[in-house]
């Protein structure tokens, strides 16, 4: 009696604190953490790998729940929007590689760096800039992270450096932000992402070679989402073990579709390098539901059926919705909110991006050299002139 | 079309306007209108792209070659490729995606015709792609590369600079790889920004041991591709993407050639020399029909064709006719191929062959030198007006 009457005064007073659509919620009690079993990851010179087991908070759940609902959402957004012509250019869209970004990002800190090639929205968002910002960078306006001159393949932010639209460029550059977060001495590391069809590049083992010879806390990741473009990994590559490709550099291959499993794999590599042991790899197998890029439509080299099964099998949000659920982490109508919230958040960035103006004509030229004082340059023809100032 | 509207409405302002102080005018007068419009002042998002303008000119159909077909560029470069595989049985195609047709469908059922031994994909690795084509090429074979995007040759620019071209001389003509032929998507397309719309002509032209080729039409394509083929040596062919669909022809059906470093003379003229290669020929004609009726001005229009080695003999004598010169490029200005073109007419103007008397185009001021200042003036500005179009889309 005394117990329900306590039971009775909690729903009570959780009632008074909570506003009313939450009063089916706050009824609930939820668990504070969950302990789950991930998937063991296959090993390349390593004589131990991530733990197979991680604790999960309820706040943390939820935190990675909003995010990747937030990248899956902003990356469909995109995809209308292109289809309205709103945006223009190439545009490569990264829904169904959630995990990758989101758990990446729960495995180092906001003072790391992070590189990537040119399906860098999720990476964008996920290291710390808003879904505003990046759709106005997609739609080309001012409010953009680039000034609406970089467009889809070219956002940066602090710490996270692209980006790139030249396949395979930026792993050396990679190599190089290790080098200098070694020489700084501050404790940090370097992840430096290609995909599988970019594992082929031979300034890719290049890099591999410089970091391991200078020992650079860089962690190389191969984002394998099985198609390079519209080629299948086992018509590119001769060894599509992308984690043994380091040769001497320790590799590991992670289920790139558990968020907890990349999580974990980002942790034990961080502190691998962090501890000086030189560069380590990390292989993500991921999936894309889109095409290349909007101008595929990704079931020419591929079948719909299987896109439909990593679908309903192994989507990464759908993973941690039903392990937060059936560990009483979150409930179903708690995370049916925060798709409500997600929803709006990209309707209300959407908005912006296609009303804001375009940067002004004026600034075609800013950027080019550092320069002071500025200089002119030529336009189409020579009565055009710009003024480049930086 | 409310592009030529739009000019029309400014040359008229323009003369009201007078003669002097034209350049700041100019500036103002319209030429930045139609860049980069906010979407309330157009509407629909769609309706801004409005000022992309470019007309493919087709040339008549030639008659020496046997039966002829329509063709757009990709088809044609298709044909010539064809046409290769069936005559040399040495020949290979390779590069990235050419199996299943390539990117822009210039491979399109090869590989069913001639077997995955003699058209096959591979990796992601330009740098590869090249050197491998050059060891094929220096056993005998005719090899047949692709590079997807002319933006991306630039990691297998230490192979051909330092190796295709400079193979023969090095072996004292031991070796060569001459039967390698490297073909890419080349130029502005509208949205393809930095990585899909390089010209890089500019880069090789400074490379001695290879030849650059950039065709303006499905006809010029296949003969100058089959020239490039069976050319000894090894060649560049740079394919203006934005024409793959857009330019449609009669093409022959059969093998033919057209000689590499000659350029064409499309147009006859007496007042002024308008070079041009690739997409900006169509351009240039344009201009030229323009500045005849606008201004009663005869232009001589020249398609170079090939870049290295550049037919020289014929746009110094063209320029010894009508004493004046200008030449349009996609790339940027700044070591351009338009400077050596420029320069070297200059030295031969210098040294005697193309008479001083002819007049010169003082382009630092913009005058046509003899005739009214006005005319001149106008006269660049038509050019650029039009020649400033097909760089609007690349915004």
């Amino acid at each position: 009696m005394r117990k329900m009457l306590a039971a009775v005064s909690r729903v009570l007073s959780g009632v008074a604190q909570k506003p009313a659509s939450r009063v089916l919620v706050a009824s609930r009690h939820f668990a504070n953490d969950a302990t789950f079993e991930i998937k063991k990851c296959d090993l390349h010179r390593l004589e131990e790998g991530p733990p197979v087991t991680t604790v999960l908070t309820r706040e943390d759940g939820l935190k990675y729940y909003r995010m990747m609902q937030t990248v899956r959402r902003m990356e469909l957004k995109a995809d209308q929007l292109y289809k309205q012509k709103i945006i223009r250019g190439f545009c490569h869209l990264c829904d169904g590689q959630e995990a990758c970004c989101v758990g990446l990002e729960a495995g180092i800190n906001p003072t790391d760096h992070l590189i990537t090639a040119y399906r860098a929205h999720g990476f964008t968002f996920t290291r710390g800039l808003s879904v505003r910002e990046i759709l106005a960078e997609l739609t080309g306006r001012r409010g953009g992270c680039a000034k609406g001159k970089g467009g889809s393949m070219h956002m940066y932010a602090k710490n996270f450096y692209g980006g790139n639209g030249i396949v395979g460029a930026q792993v050396p550059l990679g190599a190089g932000i290790a080098l200098a977060c070694k020489y700084n001495g501050k404790d940090e590391v370097c992840l430096t992402l290609y995909g599988d069809g970019a594992a082929n590049q031979g300034q890719i083992f290049e890099a591999y070679n410089m970091a391991a010879l200078w020992k650079l806390p860089c962690i190389f990741i191969c984002e394998n989402n099985r198609y390079g473009m519209g080629t299948s990994v086992e018509r590119a590559a001769a060894s599509t073990d992308y984690y043994k490709r380091g040769d001497f550099i320790p590799g590991l291959r992670v289920d790139g579709m558990d968020i907890l499993c990349v999580r974990e794999a980002t942790k034990f590599a961080a502190a691998y390098c962090r501890s000086g042991k030189g560069p380590i790899l990390m292989e993500l197998q991921t999936y894309r539901y889109h095409g290349h890029s909007m101008s595929d439509p990704g079931v020419s080299y591929r079948t719909r059926e299987e896109i439909q099964e990593v679908r309903s099998k192994s989507d990464p949000i759908m993973l941690l919705k039903d392990r937060m659920v059936n560990s009483n982490l979150a409930s179903v109508e708690e995370l049916k909110e925060i798709d409500v919230e997600v929803r709006k958040e990209i309707e209300d960035a959407a908005q912006f991006a296609t009303a804001d103006p375009e940067p002004p004509l004026e600034e075609l030229g800013y950027h080019i050299y550092c320069n002071d004082p500025p200089f002119e340059v030529r336009g189409a023809n020579q009565w055009i002139k710009f003024k480049s100032i930086s | 079309m409310a592009a030529v509207a739009a000019f029309a409405g400014w040359l008229l302002r323009l003369r009201a306007a007078g003669a002097d102080g034209p350049w700041r005018r100019l500036c103002g007068a319209g030429l930045s209108r139609g860049f980069l419009q906010s979407a309330s002042a157009y509407g629909a998002a769609a309706q801004r792209r409005q000022v992309a303008h470019f007309t493919f000119q087709p040339d008549p159909e030639p008659v020496e070659y046997g039966q002829t077909q329509k063709m757009n560029l990709f088809q044609a470069v298709t044909s010539a490729l064809d046409n290769s595989l069936a005559k040399d049985p040495t020949a290979v195609i390779f590069g990235e995606d050419v199996a299943f047709g390539g990117v822009f469908r210039c491979t399109v059922g090869l590989r069913d015709k001639y077997g995955k031994d003699r058209v096959f994909n591979t990796p992601l690795c330009e740098q590869g792609i090249v050197g491998f084509g050059i060891g094929i090429a220096v056993t005998g074979a005719t090899a047949i590369a692709e590079i997807q995007f002319a933006d991306y040759i630039f990691p297998a620019f230490d192979q051909i600079v330092n190796e295709a071209a400079k193979y023969r001389y090095r072996s004292g003509d031991l070796f060569n790889c001459g039967s390698l032929t490297i073909r890419s998507p080349w130029g502005c397309v509208g949205h393809g920004a930095l990585y899909h719309s390089q010209s890089p002509e500019a880069f090789f032209a400074h490379c001695p041991g290879i030849k650059v080729v950039v065709p303006r039409s499905p006809f010029q394509a296949k003969g100058l591709l089959l020239s490039c083929i069976e050319d000894k040596n090894p060649c560049i062919f740079f394919e203006p993407k934005i024409l793959y669909r857009a330019a449609v022809e009669q093409v022959p059906v059969e093998p033919y050639n057209i000689p590499l470093s000659q350029a064409e003379v499309i147009q006859e003229g007496s007042d002024v020399t308008l070079v041009a290669w690739g997409t900006q020929v169509h351009v240039i004609r344009e201009v030229a029909a323009m500045a005849q009726e606008k201004l009663g001005v005869s232009c001589e229009v020249i398609d170079l064709r090939t870049i290295l080695p550049w037919d020289v003999d014929t746009v110094c004598k063209s320029v010894i006719k009508t004493g004046r010169l200008l030449v349009s490029h996609e790339a940027p200005l700044t070591g351009g191929f338009a400077s050596e073109i420029s320069s070297t007419v200059q030295y031969y103007r210098t040294q005697g062959h193309v008479p001083n008397k002819a007049k010169r185009w003082n382009l630092k001021k913009g005058l046509l030198q003899g005739s009214s200042k006005e005319n001149g003036h106008l006269l660049l500005k038509m050019f650029c007006m039009t020649g400033q179009r097909i760089q609007r889309t690349k915004c």
